[in-house]
This record gives C-alpha cells, structure tokens and sequence, in this order.
C-alpha cells in the first residue's frame, strides 16, 4: 500500500519541481520564437496594432539588397580573427601545460582580459586607437607614424576584430589547457624516452586528445563572429563600414521600428547559427554533449 | 664544490626525461603576450590619474605627476553616478544567481530522479533551447517584456538572466547524476517528503556545482551590456555596463574621466579574479564545456 501511494504521488510531482522552469524556457525561448517566425512575414512597426502580411518579402530584401548583405562580409573578418585566436590559445595553452617558470602569472595575464567588462574594453580600446594613443605613441617608439585605425574604413575592420582576440583568447587559453592537463602524463613520458620532438608530441598526443574542445572552441567562436555586436556597437557605432549583423538587426527593430524585417534578419542567424552548430556536431560528435 | 656540477647533471637529464623546460622563443612569446593583455590597461590607470592639462601635453606613457590624484575618480563616482550603478548591478546580481540557482538545481533534481512520461520531451525543450543564442530573439523578447508590462524595470533584467540561462541547468544536471539514488531512497524511507529531500539533502550536496553557478553567472551578470542596454534605458536603472556607455555622452573629450570610470569598473573584477583565481578557472570549463 505504501509503495503504491508513493508511485502515485511521483506522477504529478515532477512537474511542480517544473512548473516554474518550463514556464520561464516557454516565455523567454520559445514564444519569441515562435513569435519572431510570425513578425518576420509581416511588415510590423513593433507598436501599431496591424501587422500587414508580407510573406518572403522581408527575405527576399535581405538577400537582395547590397546595404543588408554586405555585413556578412564584415563578419569574415571576426572568423579569420576567431582562428588566429583559436590558434594563438592552443600555442600558449601546450607551452604552459609543460613546466614553465612564473607559469601562473602568465596564465592570469593571458585570462584575464576575458573577465573586463565589455564596455570598459570598448574604451580601452578606444584611448588605444586614438590619434596620438597608445598604439600610435608605440609606433612613434620605434620610428613610425601613426594612422586612423577606427576613422579608416580599410582598417576599421582589422582593428575592432583585434580588439575581439584580445578580449576572448584568455577562454579559449583556459579551456585548451584544461583539457590538456587532462591527457594523462604517462603518454609524455612515453613519448620523451622515444626520443619524439615537441612538435610531435603536440601533433600526435596533445591534439588528437583535446579533439572535442577544438571542435567545440571552433564552433563557438563561428557562432560568435557571425552574432558580433558589443564591442563595434560602442566604439564606432557601426561606422566606416563596421557594421556587424547584430547591429545591422537591433537598428532595424529600435531606432527604424522596422520589427518585421529584422526578426526576418534574426531568423536569418538564427538560422546560420544552427546550421553551424549542425555541421560541427557531425564533424566532432560527443558523446558528452548529446547525451546531457 | 666538486660534486655540485655532476649532482646538477644529473638532475637535469632526469627532468628532461619527466618535465622538459621552455626554451627562449618560449619565453619571448610569453613575455609579448603578458605585454599585449596588459599595455591597454595599463596606459589607461596611468591616464586616469592625470588632470585635463596634464593628460593633453603627456604621451600614454608618461607616469602622472602625482600618483595620488583622484580627483577623475571622485568626478567619475559622482557625475557619472556610478554609485547607482553599483548598487543596480548588486540587485539584479542577487536575484538573478539566486534564481538561476534555484531553477536549475530544480529542473536538474525533477529530470533526473523522476520516471515520468514526457521526461525526454523535457529534457528536449532544454536541449534545443541551449541551441537558440539569445541574441538571435531579442527582437521578440522585447515584445514579450513589453506585453508584460516589464520594459524599463529591474525586474526585466532579473527575469531574463534567470529564464534564458540553460548552462547553469546542464551544469547541475551534470553533478546531480553524481549523486548516488541510495542517499534519497534512505531519506525517503525515514518519511521526508520529496520537497524536503531536494532542499536538505539534495541542495546542500550541489554546493560545488552552486559555486560554478555563482561564478559563470556572476561574472556574465556583471559584464553584461545588451540586456541592459534594450531592457533599462532609464538613467536611475542603470548597471555598471550601461552607466559607464553614457561617458560617452558628456565625458567624450575627457579621456581622463573616462579612464577613471574604467579603472572603477575592472578593478572588483581584478579583486574577485585574485581572490578566486582557482575556481574561476574551474567554474569556465564545467560552463562552457557543460
């Protein structure tokens, strides 16, 4: 008799441990949307009560209007940068997995722009771009002039996706490390009584052993160049030609009250981002990550 | 004297056998690397502690002349009402963790130690929403938010942290499987009620998994621009993200003020990161690799 009452009771427990997290997932994930699906077919200003149907109107616009598509040119920039940032935290992440002097203080140095404020970066950055900054005072140092890195569309790009490797290889860094430090040290010193190089050590143990936290690293930093938004935003305002996608879609909705067409542009990297993220899970399946 | 150099030696074909050393290039490259994360900030204190005349006639590099000078801080602190921003930050910090504690360690106990019917579609509707970048929805979050009457309230923000984190629920999902079932089954032979055992026996085991939590969330919190930003456009609402954006309104030509702003914003962050160095390092890999 107990047993059986108890059963009972778990059938409808469950869901008020749920109630409250489904509510919230339903109301802040999938209603918008959902919802967003239903305004990017509308030609809706975000306030007034009508919102005229379109269809494929809005898509067809931004795959055809030059002003629209172009931004995803600027996001190639933030992908090549994305690589050399993977790059450069998996060269710093083998060296200090071996043993290194004053280890840690480099290993705080390179994280911690990851943990600065977003805003205070953009400044930071900003005084290091400025016409007699930083960056232009260290040229004058060894004998060359300085030039508008932010006013300059050749270069605007180049600069604010620097900026974007400063701020996330400290993450990129950790992780590498941590799962290097995983790889059991045995295999090391196999492979040190074999006589093998650093380089084949890094090519033959260390690489194939972080394999998943590449891919994973990969496909975060292609989904993250492709959604930039904060750092541009502040520092240019998306001017000379720095206009990423995000600011392209949140100027649409807010200061052009076109609602429609940018959940139209929102549902094109939702879109992108899934397919991304698609492409990486065949390439890199995990066993970890699909069975949560 | 002489078996020092042959005691050396032999050391160190030991260690090359176990532990090999960095060479130069090694070291060169690190030295850089320290010297690009750190430079921008760097020249950025030394500004903030320049007056107006001061900071126009010196290079980025000069020293200030007097290393005591805050009065940029005290303009920053007031004219930039960073105190506001501070104390917005830590209300929206405090009820965000605590609910993102809350709904995650709930979620993961109701998903894990239930056998109930729909209980893959659940753990499905998490899954697929980990996949949605939040960035992505804004435009009808905003929507949401405004039909609920919520748009420039701290409430806004508080919700959205605490309703669209999914990590924190994988994380916890994560350590609950570690926890073994005999622990409920005893717990709920002596007759405590499911409730009671989530809140006194499960809760207090997730402490590990809770203090990830803390950090992940607690830094995204902080650093957070675009919530903000599109949730809280008043002045009085602002956090220290938003708050330190308006600089550029009325402080755009003093780069010394600005810096000083700067320097009041990252300096917690170096606080909490010296303090905590081990489990932030920690906390990044279970959150980002869930």
């Amino acid at each position: 008799m107990p047993v059986r009452h108890r059963k009972r009771r778990a059938g409808a427990l469950p869901w008020l441990f749920l109630a409250l997290p489904l509510l919230l997932l339903a109301v802040f994930t999938y209603i918008p949307v959902i919802s967003m699906a239903w305004y990017s077919s509308t030609s809706w200003n975000g306030v007034s009560k009508r919102m005229p149907f379109v269809g494929a109107e809005n898509y067809v616009e931004i795959f055809t209007r030059p002003q629209l598509f172009e931004v995803f040119l600027v996001s190639l920039y933030y992908v090549v940068a994305a690589f050399l940032q993977l790059g450069v935290a998996l060269y710093f992440a083998t060296l200090l997995s071996f043993r290194v002097r004053f280890g840690n203080l480099f290993k705080g140095l390179l994280f911690f722009p990851y943990l600065v404020n977003g805003v205070a970066i953009a400044f930071v950055f900003l005084y290091f771009f400025r016409p007699d900054g930083t960056l232009d005072s260290l040229l004058n140092f060894v004998g060359l002039s300085g030039h508008q890195w932010l006013g300059d569309p050749d270069t605007v790009n180049y600069s604010l996706a620097g900026v974007s490797v400063w701020r996330y290889t400290g993450l990129n860094f950790v992780l590498f490390l941590g799962a290097i430090q995983s790889i059991p040290s045995d295999l090391y010193e196999a492979s040190d009584m074999d006589g093998a190089t650093r380089w084949q050590q890094f090519r033959h143990i260390i690489l194939p052993g972080i394999r998943p936290v590449v891919g994973l690293m990969s496909i975060l930093a292609l989904a993250g160049s492709l959604s930039v938004f904060e750092i541009p935003y502040i520092m240019t305002g998306g001017a000379n030609g720095s206009r990423t996608f995000v600011i392209q879609t949140v100027d649409m909705a807010f200061r052009f009250d076109k609602v429609g067409l940018a959940s139209a542009m929102a549902f094109v990297l939702l879109a992108l981002v899934l397919l991304v993220t698609w492409v990486q899970r065949r390439l890199f399946p995990d066993d970890r990550s699909t069975t949560p | 004297m002489t078996t020092t150099p042959t005691s050396t030696r032999k050391t160190a074909v030991h260690k090359t056998a176990t532990t090999r050393k960095a060479g130069p290039v090694a070291y060169v490259t690190l030295v850089l690397a320290g010297l690009v994360a750190v430079v921008p900030l760097a020249v950025v204190l030394l500004a903030s502690l320049k007056d107006a005349a001061e900071f126009r006639a010196d290079s980025p590099f000069d020293p200030p002349s007097n290393w005591l000078n805050f009065d940029n801080y005290t303009t920053a602190l007031t004219d930039g009402e960073m105190g506001t921003a501070f104390l917005n930050t830590t209300i929206i910090l405090l009820f965000s963790v605590t609910g993102t504690i809350f709904i995650g360690s709930m979620t993961a106990y109701a998903v894990d130690r239930f056998r109930f019917r729909l209980r893959g579609a659940v753990l499905g509707a998490f899954l697929i929403a980990s996949l949605v970048p939040a960035v992505t929805t804004q435009v009808a979050t905003f929507q949401v938010i405004d039909v609920l009457g919520l748009h420039d309230t701290r409430t806004a923000a508080v919700l959205l942290f605490t309703g669209t984190d999914i990590v924190s629920i994988y994380i916890f999902l994560q350590f609950i499987r570690s926890i073994p079932h005999d622990l409920d089954e005893a717990a709920l032979v002596d007759g405590a009620s499911r409730w009671t055992i989530y809140w006194k026996v499960i809760l207090p085991l997730l402490k590990p998994a809770i203090a990830t939590v803390v950090i992940v969330k607690g830094i995204a919190i902080y650093n957070e621009f675009y919530i903000p930003f599109l949730y809280m456009p008043s002045r009085d609402l602002g956090v220290i993200s938003t708050s330190l954006f308006r600089f550029k309104g009325p402080f755009s030509a003093q780069w010394e003020v600005i810096s000083a702003g700067v320097v009041i914003v990252v300096l917690p962050t170096l606080v909490v990161f010296l303090l905590l160095q081990k489990w932030i390092y920690n906390g990044l890999t279970a959150g980002a690799t869930k």
